[in-house]
């Protein structure tokens, strides 16, 4: 008996049997072949078990960036990357993740059946991320790993993931010209701030479509290019700051310390690359499942979908965002190392995604200017909040990297000072979150029948 | 036959063209099994030259598939439209001698 119970807790407790599990799970409610089920299953597990492997390539480059750094500042660097924390954390917070993201997205899925909020959030990897941060913030807050921990979990991962694609809706259809597909990206509330920006400075009227951008630069959207050249750059200046004898002695064997930190930012990329590979295996069952059932039992409702999907509206808008962007991110380093606080060096990810994603959206209610001052605020939002979540994230916080952007940050940091008041404090906040979400619904819904009522008295 | 979806992280975007390409080839009724057909996704880093017949690609990233021939990288102005991608598809099945409605 106790060896069976053994056998159970093992699965439940392996995230990587789980998640394949879920994956199974989904793919029999949608009818599919045996072989359809086997092969998505083994790819599910095969998947997590390769992200895993890419933690540890991440974080074997990261403990050396991070020694190098306390010895030549004498404070501690951040890279902000969503694909780099998510990975370190699953390591210890997979299972809670895995089941956090299921509720998640059963509470999605209720959520735009019964609210006026009819987004069903279809990017899998920003609900995987969102889950984990959920994870780490409610064990950290001390709500353990059991049921309270992956029901509140999901109902805050699944209510933030419904209403952050309203916000940004006003703006998608000045964006799109259509109200067929909404935003389901990580940076929802930045990128509505930008919109706000560009509505309130900018001048619609030139907008940075018409001007002539050079081509050349476009080899910097191949991740792994970017990542190496930046991390390149960062490893190459701490190594001279920290000098050849702390690192040759201390962290490289004998190596020299210029190889040796250009090859730990290859090793940063190559971690990166491979996380990518294992979250590809493990949404790839996982998310059509979502979307086939999600789309049968909400009846018109719209996907939320990833962020590339506005980048060809705006092209010119994009390239804008992410200098603006990554510029706003060095000065505020450079003032954060003058300030002696932890220094949030600009990770290039984040700032090309969202920085374009913010410059398009203050483009079309502001053009140029708005694109500007729109890439720019929430580059300030990006590079200073890290600070703010670092001590919520209990363990977490000395992984030398982060989370991201605007929709881990702003929840993230809330979530993680309610925690700090105790566990009533979380629980209510949580709840009082689904509540005013449903209430503001059935507000804005007897507001248009009012209206329409009245028209209708016309 | 592989049709490759490339998007520049290959998690999301990338993903919902592979989806939608998957879908018009079930609604054309092309037998994928028997033609051998199939779809992925994945970064364009990942993307080399043998890793497919055909890349689908939005047309902002074109330039970072620099390895890749012209003629097998098909650009599409809309990752949402789904007409614009059909009739990529269509061109796609029509070149490589695939019946399809």
């Amino acid at each position: 008996m106790k060896s069976v119970l053994n056998l159970f807790v093992s699965i439940a407790t392996q995230p990587a049997i789980l998640v394949a599990l879920i994956a199974m799970l989904g793919l029999l409610l949608q009818k599919k072949k045996a072989t359809e089920v086997v092969q998505g299953t083994i790819k599910t597990f095969a998947g997590f078990l390769v992200l895993i492997g890419g933690a540890g390539i991440l974080s074997n480059s990261l403990t050396p960036f991070a020694k190098m750094f306390q010895f030549a500042l004498h404070v501690q660097g951040v890279v902000p990357s969503n694909e780099a924390v998510v990975a370190i954390a699953l390591v210890k917070y997979g299972t809670t993740t895995a089941l956090i993201m299921l509720v998640g997205m059963i509470v999605n899925i209720l959520l735009a059946r019964f609210t006026r909020f009819k987004y069903i959030f279809l990017t899998g990897q920003a609900m995987l991320y969102v889950s984990c941060l959920t994870a780490v913030i409610l064990i950290s807050a001390k709500l353990g790993t059991g049921w309270q921990t992956i029901i509140l979990g999901g109902i805050f991962e699944g209510t933030l993931l419904t209403v952050t694609p309203a916000l940004c809706q006003p703006f998608m259809r000045q964006i799109t010209g259509g109200d067929e597909v909404a935003m389901g990206h990580t940076g929802n509330i930045g990128y509505a701030t930008a919109g706000l920006m560009g509505k309130w400075f900018g001048n619609k009227k030139n907008s940075t479509e018409d001007i002539e951008m050079p081509k050349g630069l476009s080899f910097l959207r191949d991740s792994t290019v970017s990542i190496t050249l930046l991390m390149g750059i960062v490893y190459i200046i701490l190594a001279i700051v920290a000098g050849p004898h702390f690192v040759e002695t201390k962290l490289s064997a004998g190596t020299n310390y210029l190889v040796y930190a250009l090859v730990q930012a290859g090793t940063f990329a190559a971690g990166f690359v491979v996380v990518l590979q294992g979250v590809r295996m493990i949404l790839a069952e996982i998310v059509p499942a979502f979307q086939g059932i999600a789309t049968k039992l909400v009846p018109n409702s719209k996907p939320a979908l990833d962020v590339p999907i506005i980048f060809p509206y705006a092209p010119n808008a994009v390239l804008i965002g992410f200098f603006t962007s990554f510029i706003v991110g060095t000065i505020s380093m450079f003032i954060m190392i003058a300030l002696k606080t932890t220094v949030i060096i600009p990770g290039v990810v984040g700032h090309f995604f969202c920085g374009a994603a913010a410059a398009i959206y203050g483009n079309a209610t502001g053009g140029r200017r708005g694109a500007i001052i729109g890439s720019a605020v929430n580059s300030l939002l990006i590079s200073w909040l890290p600070l703010l979540i670092l001590p919520v994230l209990g363990t977490l916080k000395l992984a030398a990297s982060t989370f991201a952007d605007t929709d881990y940050l702003v929840p993230g940091i809330l979530l993680g000072n309610l925690g700090n008041l105790g566990t009533v404090a979380v629980v209510a906040g949580i709840l009082g979150f689904l509540v005013i979400v449903v209430l503001i619904s059935l507000i804005l819904n007897g507001r248009d029948k009012a209206n329409s009522k009245a028209e209708a008295t016309k | 036959m592989k049709i490759l979806a490339v998007c520049q992280s290959g998690l999301g975007s990338s993903f919902m063209v592979q989806m939608n390409v998957q879908q018009i080839l079930k609604d054309e009724n092309v037998d994928v099994d028997a033609n051998d057909i199939t779809v992925d996704h994945s970064d364009v880093g990942s993307a080399t030259a043998d890793s497919a017949d055909y890349f689908f690609v939005e047309s902002t990233l074109a330039d970072a598939l620099g390895s890749i021939p012209k003629e097998r990288i098909v650009l599409l102005k809309s990752l949402i439209d789904k007409k614009e991608t059909a009739e990529h598809v269509n061109y796609v099945l029509d070149n490589e001698n695939i019946a399809h409605d």
